[in-house]
């Protein structure tokens, strides 16, 4: 087995030669780029391109056809399971659709990580759940059950979840989809604040453009027909002066 | 090396919270009621002093505004100016949607009211089975006249699911059912020399009662579920309102040809049962009891009468539209949750077998009472 790469000492995680296949299809190939400590880092390209497949190799769900993901700078799919699962534990994961566990409370939600791995006390863990539902907006709403609450506050609870365990890198999954445009803006700005107060580092699937340009300090935009990456870099940049047309055309909404 | 992360400083009417060192998971930070204990005493004003303070994440914040919460509730005003700039960022944030105060329901109901909650569900779960049931016999009213939406396709693959898929289990099941029927008899009859009508004890058992029952109940638990957990899901993704909104009755489209299938292939599964527990009961016949082939055969079919059959296939009929209803109801009724649908199943597979077996007794009464 070929020993982990040396990533730069600022990589909080690093996608090396990645291909990405389901059986014989390839989705993506060649995939390699490097996500920087504290960086809001936006996974964008059109539909059924694989965006959020890579989201799920980069969290560990999904274990690549070959290419490796390293986070900060150790070897994820070469790791022993246990090593994985500590990596794994450093990330929070906002999933599509929150992927709240519809038998617990949103408290019991939020607070069964922090059960799991940290020995706070009930009235501490009580606080905290408190404070990471009232950051997402959802103050009061401790007793709610899942089914009980809108698609978009099940969206932010699952994002107060992901942030149990104050996470090194929070992964988004489209976390725009289904939100107003109120609660959509306030999820940027809280990602804005979170990465300013905590240097928390971002990882956002989405083809939102208002949030792309608002919170995204680099992009990556995969080709569906290409099956790789066909950009990388500042998504103003991009849009502005990107040489792939479909880059430009995308991100400036197919307008010339 | 441990640092005291909270010291609390009172100068006269001043409370000075001072935060020091790491606040950050893994480090053992202190609780804030100490806090509120310290305000109890005549402070007139909170400060905070972060100089020593070095790394945090939101444990940090959460004492803080803990802290602040307890200063509020006892009208002390506290500065915050002290505070990290992401600190009071962070809490500003978290105070940017007012709490939602939400009723007070706690407070156990008192036992009349229990008792009448349960009685009015109770009614509500008839009249809702009810309800089922006629849309159920409207939509096969429709289907008759040739005016239901009827998946022809779907009916089919449904009908292979539930009828020659479950051979192989109802074969071994059936077969052990004669086999321990016949060795229950033959303890019995081999004390008056009478093990020949062994082979007339299981013939009359399975096909009167036992083929039906273990059929049916094994298609509680194999296809009750699976429609109940079926439909269930397709409730939770809201495949059903889809097909409401289309003006596709799902009942036509999804009830039905379960139904129907299920309906037909009982039948012919309790037959396949009653013939395998026979053969079951052959076995210990000819084996244990010394029994030859021929006679064994012969007492197993003189006492069979077609009327007989009939009931026996007819009990079938009736078990398969009990599990196909209690399966479907169940998974029309769910709630939107995984929960609900595991709720869904379990209370198809209960329903199915409660009900198999109250409607087992009454037929048998009614065939009493007709000499069948």
């Amino acid at each position: 087995m070929a020993t982990a790469p040396v990533a730069s000492a600022s990589a909080q995680i690093a996608v090396r030669d990645l291909t990405m296949a389901y059986g014989s299809f390839v989705v993506q190939r060649n995939l390699g780029f490097e996500i920087r400590q504290g960086e809001v880092f936006v996974i964008m390209g059109d539909s059924g391109c694989g965006k959020s497949t890579l989201l799920r190799h980069m969290i560990g769900l999904q274990p690549p056809a070959s290419g490796d993901v390293l986070s900060s700078g150790r070897s994820l799919w070469h790791a022993e399971p246990d090593e994985r699962e500590a990596m794994m534990r450093r990330f929070g994961v906002l999933y599509q659709s929150g992927a709240l566990w519809s038998s617990l409370t949103l408290a019991e939600n939020v607070s069964l990580p922090m059960q799991q791995f940290t020995d706070l006390s009930p009235a501490e863990m009580r606080d905290l759940v408190a404070l990471k539902l009232a950051l997402v907006g959802l103050a009061g709403f401790e007793d709610f059950y899942p089914s009980e609450i809108s698609g978009g506050m099940c969206k932010r609870a699952g994002l107060a979840r992901a942030m149990a365990l104050d996470p090194e890198v929070l992964f988004f999954d489209e976390p725009s989809a289904g939100l107003d445009p109120l609660s959509s803006r306030r999820l940027d700005d809280l990602i804005l604040e979170l990465r300013q107060s905590l240097g928390t580092t971002f990882v956002v699937v989405t083809h939102e453009l208002a949030s792309i340009f608002t919170i995204g300090d680099r992009a990556v935009f995969l080709d569906a027909e290409a099956r790789t990456q066909v950009a990388l870099g500042d998504p103003r940049q991009l849009r502005d002066s990107s040489d792939n047309p479909k880059v430009r055309a995308f991100l400036q909404r197919g307008k010339p | 090396m441990s640092v005291e992360h909270v010291a609390l400083d009172r100068d006269g009417g001043i409370l000075r919270i001072v935060l020091r060192g790491s606040w950050r998971r893994g480090t053992d930070t202190p609780s804030p009621a100490g806090v509120d204990a310290a305000l109890a005493s005549g402070v007139a004003r909170v400060t905070f002093d972060t100089r020593e303070l070095a790394d945090w994440d939101t444990r940090l914040v959460s004492y803080v505004r803990t802290a602040l919460r307890a200063c509020e509730a006892r009208n002390i005003p506290a500065d915050r100016s002290a505070l990290p700039a992401g600190v009071q960022q962070l809490l500003a944030l978290a105070a940017a949607v007012p709490e939602k105060k939400t009723a007070v329901e706690a407070r156990p109901a008192p036992l009349l009211a229990r008792v009448g909650d349960r009685a009015l569900a109770a009614v509500a779960s008839v009249r809702s089975f009810s309800a089922f049931l006629g849309e159920v016999l409207i939509a096969l009213g429709r289907l008759l006249t040739g005016r239901a939406r009827f998946p022809t396709r779907d009916f089919l693959l449904i009908t292979q699911d539930c009828g020659a898929r479950a051979l192989p289990i109802v074969a071994l099941v059936s077969l052990l059912v004669g086999l321990i029927l016949a060795f229950m008899g033959a303890i019995q009859l081999r004390t008056f020399g009478a093990q020949i009508f062994v082979a007339d004890l299981v013939a009359i058992g399975m096909t009167h009662d036992m083929g039906a029952i273990m059929v049916g109940i094994i298609m509680a638990g194999r296809t009750g579920a699976a429609f109940a957990a079926q439909l269930g899901t397709m409730t939770v993704n809201e495949e059903i309102d889809a097909l409401r909104t289309m003006a596709i009755s799902p009942i036509e489209y999804l009830v039905l040809p379960r139904m129907l299938a299920l309906v037909l292939m009982m039948p012919l599964l309790s037959l396949y049962g009653i013939v395998l527990g026979i053969v079951g009961g052959m076995l210990v016949g000819i084996g244990p009891l010394g029994l030859g082939v021929r006679q064994y055969l012969d007492h197993s079919i003189s006492p069979l009468s077609f009327p007989m059959l009939a009931g026996g296939l007819f009990k079938g009929c009736v078990y398969g539209a009990i599990v196909a209803c209690a399966g479907c109801m169940q998974g029309m009724r769910c709630g939107r949750s995984a929960e609900a649908v595991g709720g869904a199943t379990t209370s198809a597979v209960v329903l199915s077998i409660v009900f198999i077996i109250l409607a087992c007794g009454m037929l048998t009464v009614v065939y009493d009472v007709l000499g069948i």
